[in-house]
């Protein structure tokens, strides 16, 4: 099977009624758009790939994360990434601690631990916040802490659920190219949700209409 | 197509977890089946304990025979059901009248600390504010020229209407506290404006649109403060007439007669107790239905209502004087127990002294002792069994419904004299009765209702992105609960224990019971004291019961404010 994300003959339903349907196929370092209104099962879709699909849905068909069939692991053992319309930065964590909870165990040491957060810190231009309160960033430098904790995790694809909505224009393009060139990089498949035309436009992928 | 079998996702394999809530109902209720058993074989003769065997009505017939009988069952049955209404009425009108005032958010921050004195100690603050002597005939003597106390019978008076007052003013904060609990899913504002619209004042417009989809959700709630009020043996004792008590108070004396054979008529008197509890929740039900229809009449007649300025007045007086009567009841506990002479008419003692807390101080450390550890322990068993079913219920998707409500509202429902004497004779036939286990176990049977309560609605209401952001980076079940969840949850997860520790400081009948009178406690120590009348001391005592009771309550505020002091995501709320 193919590097990527694979969905494989994927359907969802509802207590019998179906939901959705859908066949694609995400390269590494490529962006696949799924476009549609809310109610259209879009977020529903995320769930199901990483693995939180409420019991009341049924599902079936397969879904292949570089070959590996994922479609019945625990969310954890899945490696499938995601950023949320919020940034949902734990509140009890410091931004360090945010990044030292996604950083893989194998990694050891406290000492090595620290310099690989500190270096991501730099990374993402917030040198020395390891101790800040998440609480007390910007809009713009919480979306980056998101992004670095779920890249620091080494995620094998990322799914963004409206990642930008919620930020305001200027920094929009910014957060979002910054993403792309992220995932890039990194030769991710991203999976972007989203209802708003320039977000599909600036992926620059396919795009597939749901609802 | 074809269909796979794909375990639900979410769903996970076999883990001990999953029999938590099994575990839990066991712990809950086995105590409450056993005990009802229990009594049941005694009342009928059978004593394998006492070494009676002797089937037959004979205690039956002993209780039938005791000529204080019907008083005493008219007592529970009136003094309950009056003061069920009574608080239900003043929490419905407080609501109706103020909900999203100023005044009410003033009344919400209260509710808690008022909910979590004692019931012992709030009686016997009441009791030092109404009797002859107390407080409000000190205020009104220069007025009225008296140079002594009136000659009047207002305590423990024949009729029961003390008693009915210090049920009143506890059993408010706990209604008006399961209303708010209830009012949010309701969209209370959006169905005030529309009726409003319509020409309706707001209290006519509240119990219009609001009260007849509230009071389904808080029916559980009222008919555990029926059973409770109808069968309480603390307040009883100290605010109720004594020849004859009601009849739960009754059954606790047969229960301590030195003749054992009396133990067969407690039984016998425990059903009883029980059935009247059933006719009493039965009556209460046919009430309702029957307010129901009358109400929907007046709905559909179209009616404004005029009487709303009278309403909101009175809601707010009757809710202050219940706050206030437990606030100025706990100065005057406090005040006692500093005071040197007191002579009527003066407001305050002539002189204060500490004197009564260093001659009693050390008396009283044992009991704060055993008082905490049972309470500590008891929160914590019921703590650890909730947190282990919410956990359950989130992992394995369960979806409990009005079936698991009730179970839980049972040990509430079931009165404690109905079904404690039984598990008491069960103790003695095991061997286990008298000590301290024995004692926490019984106090975690109505520790756990409570904590469960308290913590389920924060527990379930905390963000489920938070969690799948945890798995997504790699994080397994049990890391995202004691890393994630429980770390976030702190706030509520401690007063959920707070709930607990005061719940269990103010258990009375189970402590004595269970505890066989040899584990004292800060509550059995006050409650014994009530038929000595030292004031001084039980200022002190009923005062001690209060601030256990208090404490874990500043310490559920304090510990999560220094904790998470430089995390200002977790300080709303």
């Amino acid at each position: 099977m193919a590097e990527g994300l694979t969905l494989d003959t994927l359907r969802i339903s509802r207590d019998g009624s179906p939901l959705l349907a859908l066949d694609a196929h995400v390269p590494p370092g490529e962006v696949l758009t799924v476009m549609g209104p809310s109610g259209s099962g879009k977020s529903t879709l995320l769930a199901a790939i990483i693995g939180t699909l409420d019991p009341a849905f049924t599902l079936s068909g397969r879904i292949l994360l570089d070959g590996r069939d994922i479609t019945r692991l625990p969310p954890e053992a899945r490696h499938a990434g995601i950023l949320f319309q919020e940034e949902l930065l734990f509140p009890h964590l410091s931004v360090g601690g945010n990044l030292a909870f996604a950083l893989p165990p194998g990694i050891r040491g406290r000492a090595a631990r620290r310099a690989r957060i500190d270096a991501a810190l730099e990374d993402i231009g917030l040198p020395g916040y390891f101790d800040r309160d998440p609480e007390t960033l910007s809009g713009g430098q919480k979306a980056r802490v998101a992004l670095m904790r779920m890249l620091l995790a080494e995620p094998c694809a990322l799914l963004l659920d409206e990642p930008f909505s919620r930020l305001d224009a200027a920094l929009r393009g910014q957060i979002r190219d910054l993403v792309f060139a992220r995932a890039r990089a990194r030769a991710l498949p991203v999976l972007l949700v989203t209802h708003d035309a320039q977000d599909a436009e600036a992926a620059g992928g396919p795009v597939i209409a749901l609802g | 197509m074809p269909h796979a079998a794909a375990p639900a996702p979410g769903t996970r394999g076999p883990s001990p977890l999953r029999h938590a809530p099994l575990l839990t109902l066991l712990v809950m209720l086995g105590p409450v089946a056993a005990g009802l058993l229990g009594t049941l074989g005694p009342a009928f003769g059978i004593m394998p304990a006492l070494g009676g065997f002797d089937p037959g009505l004979e205690h039956v017939r002993a209780l039938v025979d005791w000529p204080g009988l019907p008083r005493a069952a008219l007592l529970s049955l009136g003094t309950g059901v009056l003061s069920t209404a009574l608080a239900l009425a003043v929490a419905v009108l407080v609501c109706a009248g103020w909900q999203g005032t100023r005044a009410f958010a003033a009344l919400e921050r209260v509710l808690s600390p008022l909910l979590s004195v004692p019931h012992a100690a709030a009686a016997f603050g009441l009791a030092f504010l109404i009797a002859p002597s107390g407080w409000i005939a000190r205020a009104v003597a220069p007025l009225a020229g008296w140079q002594s106390p009136p000659d009047v019978l207002i305590l423990q008076d024949p009729l029961g209407l003390s008693l009915v007052a210090g049920l009143v003013v506890k059993e408010v904060p706990f209604l008006l506290l399961m209303t708010l609990a209830a009012l949010p899913q309701l969209r209370v504002a959006q169905s005030l404006a529309t009726a409003q619209a319509l020409g309706y004042g707001r209290v006519a417009a509240w119990f219009r649109v609001v009260l007849p989809r509230l009071y389904p959700r808080i029916r559980l709630p009222v008919y555990a403060v029926l059973a409770f009020s109808m069968s309480v043996v603390d307040v009883a004792m100290i605010l109720g007439p004594s020849t004859p008590p009601t009849l739960s108070v009754q059954v606790l004396r047969w229960m301590n007669d030195p003749d054992l054979g009396m133990r067969g008529t407690a039984a016998a008197g425990a059903l009883l107790q029980l059935a009247l509890t059933v006719l009493a929740l039965a009556g209460w039900r046919l009430a309702e239905i029957a307010l129901a229809r009358l109400g929907l009449r007046r709905i559909e007649a179209g009616g404004r209502g005029r009487a709303q300025p009278l309403l909101r007045a009175a809601g707010l007086t009757l809710g202050g004087l219940s706050g206030g009567a437990v606030i100025l009841g706990l100065a005057g506990l406090a005040v006692w127990s500093v005071a040197g002479f007191w002579g009527f008419p003066d407001l305050l003692p002539q002189e204060m002294s500490g004197r009564t807390w260093m001659r009693h101080g050390m008396a009283l450390s044992d009991p704060l002792a055993d008082t905490a550890l049972i309470a500590l322990a008891s929160a914590g068993i019921a703590l650890v069994l909730t947190l282990a079913c919410l956990e359950a219920e989130h992992r394995f998707g369960l979806r409990p419904g009005t079936r698991a409500l009730w179970l839980l509202y049972l040990p509430l429902i079931v009165p404690q004299i109905a079904f404690l004497p039984g598990l008491q004779m069960l103790g003695i036939v095991t061997g286990v009765d008298g000590n301290l286990p024995a004692v926490v176990a019984v106090h975690v049977v109505f520790v756990l209702p409570y904590v469960f309560l308290s913590l389920a609605d924060p527990y379930r209401a905390w963000d489920p992105r938070l969690g799948a952001v945890g798995h997504a980076l790699g994080a397994g079940p049990a890391r995202v609960f004691w890393r994630l969840r429980l770390p976030m949850l702190l706030r509520p997860v401690l007063t959920a224990a707070a709930v607990g520790c005061a719940v269990s400081v103010g258990q009375f009948l189970p402590t004595l019971l269970i505890g066989g009178g040899r584990v004292q406690t800060l509550t059995t120590e006050a409650v014994a004291l009530a038929s000595g009348g030292n004031r001084r001391v039980i200022g002190a005592t009923a005062l001690a019961q209060t601030g256990a009771a208090l404490l874990p309550f500043a310490a559920a505020l304090l510990i999560p404010a220094l904790v998470w002091r430089n995390r200002r995501g977790l300080h709303h709320g």
